[in-house]
């Protein structure tokens, strides 16, 4: 019975805050709302049983927002908060198409006939987790490897500001650095 | 407590993600759009491994996959804003639609 009652507060939560993001004026506030959002979400995800899973979400959640928020000050176009923003394009088609979706989805959700399952639960979740991911799962693990390695190469080179590219030409064959401002090491 | 509630609340999510990514110009508030989208994935995979398969932890695998989607579309969403921004002094979409068909 509590479950029930947990479960669609932290679904109603989860779902208000979520449209809050779009809502309110100030990025940091939207920021924060998706955090929420986020917390209500694991609290489904802890209700059932997935301790290591929805814990993971939170605590990683809470950082991410907090880094994020730090992105959001610098793009930020209303800072205090104190006007009222709307930066918006094609609201009604967007609307339109959320809803649409929307709609889609329930009608599958509710004319589905879903399989049940009558298998026993595992005694450890978070420990089937693990023996899949370095059993049958490996593969999925080492492409989530790959990518996030990836994903360092390719966020520090976007985020250069000037490159050894960009000093000494595109083949590094440039014998002085062509920099903006004179001095530094060999100059 | 059932799938269908469950898969309803992912639907939710997904929709206002849906429409956030859609309707905001700002790159910033498009990203969060699609980290609303994968917490609903979050959400299903949670509700399909409780609800149809506990003996198999596929839905928790697939839970891991859309964590880490989130953490690499942050990071790389927040690379690509930085280095238009810096290039173009652009942080909104309708400003940077060169490659629109």
């Amino acid at each position: 019975m509590w479950r029930e009652f947990v479960f669609w507060l932290c679904a109603a939560g989860s779902v208000v805050t979520g449209v809050a993001v779009f809502r309110v004026d100030s990025m940091a506030r939207a920021t924060f709302a998706l955090l929420a959002s986020f917390l209500f979400a694991a609290g489904t995800v802890l209700l059932v049983d997935l301790t290591y899973l929805g814990i993971l979400v939170i605590l990683m959640m809470i950082m991410e927002m907090v880094i994020m928020v730090v992105f959001m000050l610098m793009y930020m176009m209303n800072p205090a908060g104190l006007m009222p923003m709307t930066m918006v394009h094609n609201q009604k088609g967007s609307l339109a198409i959320a809803i649409g979706t929307f709609a889609v989805l329930a009608t599958g959700i509710y004319l589905i006939d879903w399989p049940t399952s009558s298998a026993p639960q595992p005694e450890d979740p978070t420990m089937a987790l693990g023996e899949a991911l370095m059993g049958p799962k490996m593969l999925m693990m080492i492409v989530l490897g790959l990518a996030l390695f990836a994903t360092i190469v390719a966020t520090v080179v976007l985020a250069t500001h000037r490159g050894r590219y960009d000093r000494y030409g595109d083949r590094l064959d440039r014998d002085r650095p062509d920099d903006p401002v004179r001095g530094g090491v060999g100059r | 407590m059932s799938l269908q509630e469950y898969l309803l609340l992912a639907a939710a999510l997904f929709s206002v993600g849906l429409y956030g990514a859609l309707s905001q110009q700002s790159i910033v508030m498009i990203m969060m759009g699609l980290e609303l989208m994968i917490n609903a994935v979050i959400v299903g995979g949670a509700a399909f491994w409780y609800f149809t398969a506990l003996d198999r932890p596929d839905g928790q695998v697939v839970i891991v996959l859309a964590i880490t989607a989130m953490a690499i579309e942050m990071a790389a969403g927040f690379a690509v804003t930085t280095a238009v921004f810096r290039a173009r002094d652009v942080d909104m979409t309708d400003m940077a639609a060169d490659l629109k068909g």
